[in-house]
């Protein structure tokens, strides 16, 4: 089988072959200038490719069982120690020779966007540029090709890297210390949770609830719960932040902890972060910042002069590891004096002259209490290595004016947007991302997913789209530091185009059809839920040979 | 800043459009007495010139993997990863992208993320994969919880030959999250008698395969145990190439497969990132955590991929969903799809071959010298020894010497006198005779000396 929408071919096709053949001969018609004179023809070809859009089938598809694209040598004979267990039966894994596999994810690639192609404004997930030094970094043998568990007197670099790492984001966001380890954001929801959790086990006190605002990441919620805490929400007040008398009158004494984003999901600073804080710690319980969004105020603001006891910090997001379509991420978190003893292990101490990994519950001194181990070895060096690289690279003055261009930028969206679309919670500035609701499409006909599948067409990624939740319609924006004012301008001017075809006339098909230009047109996903196919599986075999 | 495009200009005719004098005023929010007006306390902007100056000193004062003999394992391994994959996984459109939220213009990832998830499904005997997790540890403890949400039982029973970090983190949420549990003692050389532990309190049996000593044993018989007892089994992989030559756990009645996939298109990394495979059963598949990426059609009828199932997912069930992983490993998922698809079956059953003859060949080497013993009776590519002397001091003599022998068992299980002369040793196919030769007689001078 090869591609899969490849029809066989016929009589009429060697048709279309000689009528192409003489198409191609006539060279002397001057190139086409005009969009319009070549056409959008929505006519199929004979192999589904579109030019430079080509269709790929599977590697289950074109790959072969006894095909391998890697020389290697006749095993040496021995006599196997395998117990017995040795496979009998045949895996099911294609393989493919070389040039193969470099089309076919060539192939692949070419249907994705991404930064390095356009501008990608997805909210709350900071898609900045992705310095090619760092991936460089990270592939230096002293740091990509070192085990995890070799003695630690080979390692010594690696670990004054990670000190050092530890000391920027000590230094940046006014905290205690930082537990490397956490994998992802998430993982590092957790770690901060299970240090709060820690500490009221450490002082006998039994809390089973955990504040949260509507507008939280859906990891927050999921993280409370996942640890058995009770989820109680607290409402955002119109101007859609969280008032301090709101917190204070949710704060039982069974109150562990709120999880709080700052700032928020709704691009917004909270104006009473430091009084929550206060009201927070009055009662006896701790405050968890989600720090997903800290690309707004690096070297503005630091989360421990506002009371902050734990944050997370995506060093995919503010520190620009790449998102590799997914992960992995890297999510250190920062802890006050009053959590810091409850960090977990792993943890580079000094000694003596050198660096040492502390491992183990049994080997903390100091007073620390280790609520344990979340991951086995030390955490996501890789990312620890880019993330240096990025802070070395831009520096404190450089921080700064990265997160003041990345708001800047948000906010001329913002001015620039305006007068044709709504922001939910009136006119005032926002941090590094600009949330728009979609009242100002009520009665055209066109809906939020609608109006960002246009933007497919028109070359963008579209913005997060509904979220935050609290927000009907939400339209998220985040331009990120790493726009120059023309690339933000052509994209205000095509979204007040957008704007423009959406609220006036008829024809709602720009809309309605799109995305019409890209790989794919709309994806039918409730099929995908109702009948799940979650992988390949062998096409059955015909009842009747042909 | 070379990363920073926007001019001085720029900046005044933005802040002039949106009305504001200058920077704060954008900040209004922030409490006056919180807005810093110093600097961080941190150098200033760097050249790419001076970054790397700075970084080629830390990594100087490592000793790379690939500069001496190296025959380091226990849950992370060195191989040879073609140069096809790492140039492919730094293709912007993989590098630079996020998760696939508009499949429109993601198909790549969906599509690579989808024949990733039938190849570890295959590879374990499973019928259903997911589209990765952080890595192995986290993976087998996110299987502990599914297999408590499936059974609605709050105990599992941990086998001695669990990688012991792995049995940290599932004991840490454990003993966070309120449930059991019982851990058996180390276990060397695969003797232990792990049925009856099971009772009808025990929501899981996780037992590693090959295990953290490198023991090679067949699972139908726990399998069985834990099904008669109502509770699942859930096998541990860290060496994922041993399945290229092994029965896989599916075959032998694993209900969930959690394994790390390092070895496979990944580099060492010091420990991460890696990437965590996870595989079930088709019945299960509502209870998996992270995501899934799914077969449907556009709407011209034509193939496409999607993310799915995400009612399971924290973005939408909020505090009821199965678990909170949001972000996952894409890109080295990627990197092992691309490297798997590169060996093929027949690349993946030979590089395992080579793996247990090289390992084979170096017990054979070192269980010739005086005292030494090859404890392990059956292993893929990695084995114990016991030495007579404390294996830690004879592991960090051998670093001095130039050979990274392996890992003392005292460095992951403090506190247990009888494990101190025990360490673990992985061959794979980056070793040649040189390596095995410089290794045993490297650790016959140390065990004279």
């Amino acid at each position: 089988m090869i591609g899969w929408r490849m029809r066989s071919a016929t009589a009429s096709d060697a048709t279309i072959f000689e009528k192409r053949a003489s198409q191609m001969a006539m060279n002397t018609q001057g190139r086409p200038t005009a969009p319009g004179s070549a056409g959008r023809s929505e006519a199929s070809t004979f192999t589904g490719n579109r030019g430079l859009d080509h269709e790929e089938a599977l590697i289950f598809e074109i790959g072969r069982a006894d095909t391998t694209g890697v020389d290697l040598p006749q095993p040496r004979q021995v006599k196997s120690r395998l117990a017995g267990l040795e496979r009998r039966q045949p895996i099911g894994l294609p393989g493919l020779t070389e040039p193969e596999t470099m089309r076919h994810y060539v192939r692949l690639s070419r249907k994705n966007y991404a930064i390095d192609s356009g501008l990608y404004p997805l909210g709350s997930c900071t898609m900045k540029h992705n310095p090619r030094l760092n991936e460089k970094m990270a592939r230096l043998a002293g740091f990509g090709d070192i085990h995890p568990l070799a003695p630690q007197s080979t390692v010594q670099g690696a670990l004054a890297l990670m000190q050092a790492l530890s000391g920027y984001l000590l230094e940046l966001t006014g905290m205690q210390s930082v537990a490397l380890s956490p994998k992802a954001g998430a993982h590092g929801e957790l770690c901060g949770m299970l240090a709060i959790k820690a500490a009221h086990d450490a002082k006998g006190s039994k809390r089973n609830i955990v504040l949260v605002p509507d507008s939280a990441h859906g990891t927050n919620p999921a993280t409370a719960a996942f640890m058995g805490y009770h989820v109680k929400s607290i409402p955002a007040r119109d101007d859609g932040t969280v008032a301090a008398e709101a917190v204070k009158a949710a704060l039982t004494p069974d109150v562990a902890a709120i999880m709080l984003t700052n700032p928020n999901t709704c691009g917004l600073f909270e104006p009473e972060v430091a009084e929550i804080a206060r009201v927070v710690h009055e009662a006896g319980a701790y405050f968890y910042c989600d720090g997903a969004n800290f690309n707004a105020i690096v070297g503005k603001v630091r989360p421990g002069d506002l009371g902050v006891d734990a944050m997370h910090i995506n060093l995919h997001k503010t520190f620009s590891t790449p998102h590799g379509g997914g992960g992995p991420g890297s999510g250190p978190v920062v802890l006050s004096k009053a959590l810091a003893p409850f960090a977990p292990v792993p943890f580079v101490a000094r000694d003596g002259e050198a660096y040492k990994l502390v491992e183990h519950e049994s080997e903390a001194r100091n007073g620390m209490q280790p609520l344990g181990r979340l991951t086995a070895f030390h955490g996501q060096m890789g990312m620890f290595v880019r993330a240096l690289a990025y802070m070395l690279s831009h520096g404190s003055d450089g921080m700064r004016q990265a997160s003041e261009d990345a708001v800047l930028a948000a906010n001329y969206v913002r001015a620039s947007l305006r007068d044709v679309m709504s922001q939910p919670f009136g006119d005032q500035p926002c941090m590094h991302e600009v949330l728009f609701d979609d009242a100002w499409l009520k009665d055209s006909g066109v809906t939020t997913l609608d109006f960002a599948k246009a933007m497919i067409d028109e070359g963008y990624h579209p913005m997060t789209m509904y979220f935050p939740l609290v927000v009907h319609g939400a339209m998220l924006i985040e331009p990120t530091e790493s726009e120059s004012k023309q690339s933000l301008d052509l994209f205000i001017a095509t979204l007040r185009d957008l704007a423009k075809d959406a609220t006036t006339g008829n024809d709602k098909s720009r809309f309605k059809e799109a995305p019409r230009l890209a790989p794919r047109r709309r994806l039918d996903e409730t099929r995908a839920a109702r009948e799940p196919r979650l992988r390949w599986r062998p096409p059955a075999r015909p009842e009747a040979a042909e | 800043m070379r990363y920073l495009p926007l001019t001085d200009d720029d900046r005044r005719q933005m802040l002039a459009k949106i009305g504001v004098a200058g920077i704060d005023d954008l900040f209004v929010a922030v409490p006056r007495d919180k807005l810093m007006h110093e600097l961080p306390a941190l150098p200033r902007t760097m050249s790419e010139l001076e970054v790397e100056r700075e970084m080629a000193k830390l990594a100087g004062l490592n000793t790379a993997a690939g500069a001496v003999p190296f025959f380091v394992g226990a849950g992370a391994y060195r191989h040879h990863v073609p140069a096809t994959v790492d140039h492919l996984i730094q293709r912007s459109e993989f590098l630079t992208s996020y998760t696939p939220y508009q499949p429109e213009i993601t198909q790549g990832t969906l599509q690579y993320l989808f024949e990733f998830q039938t190849q570890v499904a295959n590879l374990t005997g499973m019928d259903v994969a997911n589209a990765s997790m952080y890595d192995g540890s986290t993976a087998a403890a996110e299987a502990v919880l599914m297999a408590h949400r499936i059974t609605r039982r709050k105990k599992a029973v941990l086998s001695g030959g669990l990688h012991p970090q792995y049995g940290d983190v599932i004991r840490t949420l454990a003993h966070h999250g309120g449930s059991a549990v019982d851990t058996l003692p180390p276990d060397p050389t695969g003797a232990e008698d792990i049925a009856p532990r099971i009772d009808g309190e025990t929501s899981c049996v996780v037992v590693q395969y090959p295990g953290f000593f490198g023991t090679v044993r067949d699972l139908e018989p726990i399998a069985q145990a834990a099904h008669a007892k109502g509770a699942l089994l859930v096998v541990v992989v860290t060496e994922i190439i041993a399945l290229g030559l092994l029965k896989s756990p599916g075959e032998m009645g694993a209900d969930i497969v959690a394994a790390e996939g390092q070895s496979i298109g990944n580099g060492l990394n010091f420990g991460g990132p890696y990437v965590g495979l996870f595989a079930t059963r088709d019945k299960y598949v509502r209870q998996m955590p992270g995501r899934l990426a799914g077969e449907t059609v556009d709407a011209e009828g034509r193939r496409g991929f999607v993310l799915t199932l995400s009612t399971r997912e924290q973005h939408i069930r909020r505090e009821k969903a199965t678990s909170n992983i949001c972000t996952n490993s894409g890109l080295c998922a990627l990197a092992f799809t691309i490297h798997m698809t590169l060996l093929g079956e027949a690349g993946l059953r030979r590089l395992a071959e080579i793996n247990h003859a090289n390992a084979c060949e170096l017990a054979d080497r070192l269980g010739r010298l005086k005292n030494v013993e090859v404890i392990t009776p059956a292993f893929f590519n990695e084995f114990t020894v016991r030495i007579p002397a404390n294996a830690a001091e004879v592991v960090e003599k051998l670093a001095r010497n130039g050979v990274l022998a392996g890992v003392p068992v005292s460095r992951v299980i403090p506190g247990t006198p009888e494990c101190s002369d025990l360490m673990v040793v992985a061959s794979t196919e980056i070793n040649t005779d040189d390596d095995r030769a410089a290794f045993e007689k490297a650790l016959a001078t140390a065990l004279e000396s």
